[in-house]
């Protein structure tokens, strides 16, 4: 399948410290590709460079055939590039329900519209109460934000992010500090994801990386490592030296 | 089918309630202009004055309590519409009230939008100072075309028609306060609208998190603009109605003092509510008068007493405070 998302040669440095070094990945529709690396490895750097938040030094990102490298954050997400965030940034004083109107009438370019309200336009509210349900977050739809649980607040942002009809989906750690008990509806979630969409997942938790992702990128000083299947990369000597540091050697100085 | 259904059962409830404090905030605006006619006719040039300066503290809390901006200039989209509504009568002969107003209200998002231009650049504390900067630019400009604007001395020669060429603008001022009344109520009704439109909620995202909002692929600063615009035709009109009903335009409607007299009434009225612009406006102004006459020296003592009271013991002004004290328990939606 083509590409719909490709990254071709990035390069970021601040001052002389290179911190993304001609990194570059392609995903096709339906992939799942989970980044990894320890602490330190550039992965935000990566997701603000693919975002469009960050210039990059050299390289160019492209987006269904089209380079994007000089297109800023916001014309990116209307390109069909949009990204969740590791902790949640949602409006706390608004409901589920406002989230996900105001991110379908952003992607319909009636977001400036002066009158009405979305409540009262059925399209709107259709779409608005199918995501918040499939979700599970239809009981919830007018309670603000605030006073809503974390785990859930993480799927709203999934459900923010889905209603924006992406093409490529950058999600930074969506189970990060959601307690165990809630992550198996993340995890069901993340399993119902659109098939036809490509999902990049930034994330710590091994375990939810090996049931999600079809392929593992990790990445370590700025450079990719390794790209191949889950099954493989806990074998692979380089990957082991970039999480285990000097603990490999330090055997032999023990 | 039962998809609808479900749309309905779930989503229908926040609709019914805003209908109705959009009536209630009509009949109580109603309501206080009745009263302020009956108890206080010797007095309606002060309540006109009221109604034009809750023009400019409604259009101040679009920018500062919706959005977010902080601004010390705002008074420069309200001198705007003054100016504009003044020179049309005084220098054209065009003495329309409606037509004044509309040349007001035109004025006033021309001068937002300049406005808008300039402090989007910056935020915060920058975009504060260059706020100050741009009121007194403008007053500067209307201070140097004296020609135009009479300079320090005052625009005068404004002599308005009667409203729909019935009713004349007499000495007591019952026409002006009643074209008054009706400005602010169109305005208030217009503005509910607005702040429950999806473009409100999108100004809304905005003041909380800009970052956000870019990452919904909308741009802050092409909202921000547009909501200044507004407010610049917002605080046109009380400009223009302040220049129809007094018939002089004074260099202090452009003046920073203004500007931080309106932030203040909308700080202790409570932001991010209309109705709290409206009640910090007619307290202070009231406040104001009231305390001015009974002890002409410590009056503006008093004043920042009041003012010290509410930031410290309701800092989410008087309205504010009131409102979430009655809403309290375990009501989810406003």
């Amino acid at each position: 399948m083509s590409a719909v998302f490709e990254v071709a040669n990035l390069k970021r440095s601040f001052g002389g410290l290179v911190v993304t070094n001609d990194v570059s990945l392609s995903m096709a529709p339906g992939d799942r590709i989970a980044l990894i690396g320890p602490n330190g490895a550039g992965k935000t750097t990566f997701v603000n460079l693919v975002t469009g938040n960050l210039p990059p030094s050299s390289g160019e990102v492209r987006l269904g055939g089209e380079t994007v490298t000089r297109i800023d954050a916001i014309g990116r997400v209307r390109r069909g590039l949009v990204r969740s965030f590791q902790v949640t940034r949602l409006f706390q004083d608004m409901t589920p329900a406002e989230h996900v109107g105001l991110a379908v009438l952003q992607r319909d370019g009636r977001a400036g519209r002066l009158f009405g309200s979305f409540l009262s336009m059925p399209e709107v509210m259709v779409e608005v109460s199918e995501l918040l349900e499939k979700l599970g977050l239809a009981e919830l739809a007018h309670r603000k934000v605030r006073e809503i649980a974390y785990g859930q607040q993480r799927l709203l942002e999934i459900a923010v992010a889905l209603a924006l009809k992406p093409k490529v989906l950058l999600l930074d750690e969506p189970a990060a500090g959601v307690p165990q008990s809630d992550t198996g509806r993340i995890e069901q979630a993340l399993a119902d994801l659109p098939p036809d969409l490509a999902v990049l997942m930034i994330e710590h938790d091994m375990d939810l990386v090996f049931r999600f992702a079809k392929r593992v990128i990790v990445l370590a000083a700025g450079t990719i490592i390794f790209d191949g299947l889950p099954a493989d990369v806990t074998k692979d000597a380089r990957v082991r030296e970039a999480y285990l540091g000097n603990y490999a050697n330090a055997s032999h100085v023990a | 089918m039962t998809l609808a259904v479900n749309t309905q059962t779930i989503l229908s409830r926040p609709r019914g309630r805003s209908f109705r404090r959009d009536l209630m905030g009509v009949a109580v605006i109603a309501v206080f202009a009745a009263a302020g006619y009956i108890l206080f006719p010797d007095n309606l040039a002060l309540l006109t004055r009221i109604l034009s300066v809750a023009l400019l503290v409604l259009a101040l809390d679009l920018v500062t309590g919706y959005c977010g901006v902080a601004t010390l200039g705002h008074a420069a989209l309200f001198g705007s519409g003054a100016y504009a509504a003044g020179i049309l009568s005084a220098h054209y002969g065009i003495n329309d009230p409606l037509l004044m107003t509309l040349g007001g209200i035109v004025a006033g998002a021309v001068a937002g939008l300049l406005c808008a231009v300039i402090m989007l650049r910056a935020h915060g504390l920058p975009q504060l100072v260059l706020s100050i900067a741009l009121i007194y630019l403008f007053h500067e400009l209307a201070n140097k075309t004296s020609s135009w604007t009479g300079g320090s001395d005052g625009l005068s020669g404004i002599m308005p028609d009667p409203v729909f060429g019935l009713y004349e603008f007499d000495l007591f001022g019952h026409t002006a306060y009643f074209f008054g009344v009706a400005l602010l109520l169109i305005a208030f009704v217009l503005l509910r609208l607005v702040v429950r439109s999806p473009f409100g909620m999108l100004c809304r995202g905005i003041k909380e998190d800009p970052l956000r909002i870019r990452a919904l692929g909308a741009s802050p600063n092409a909202a921000l603009a547009k909501m200044y615009v507004i407010s610049g035709a917002v605080a046109g009109t009380g400009g223009a109605l302040s220049a129809i009903s007094t018939q002089v335009v004074a260099l202090d409607a452009l003046s920073f003092t203004q500007s931080a007299e309106a932030l203040v009434m909308l700080v202790l009225g409570g932001t991010g509510s209309l109705f709290g612009a409206l009640a910090g406006t007619l307290i202070f102004m009231l406040f104001e008068d009231y305390v001015s006459a009974a002890n002409p020296f410590h009056w503006l003592t008093m004043v920042g007493a009041l003012l010290i009271a509410v930031v410290l013991f309701a800092p989410k002004g008087i309205y504010g405070t009131a409102a979430a004290y009655f809403t309290r328990p375990g009501k989810a939606n406003r």
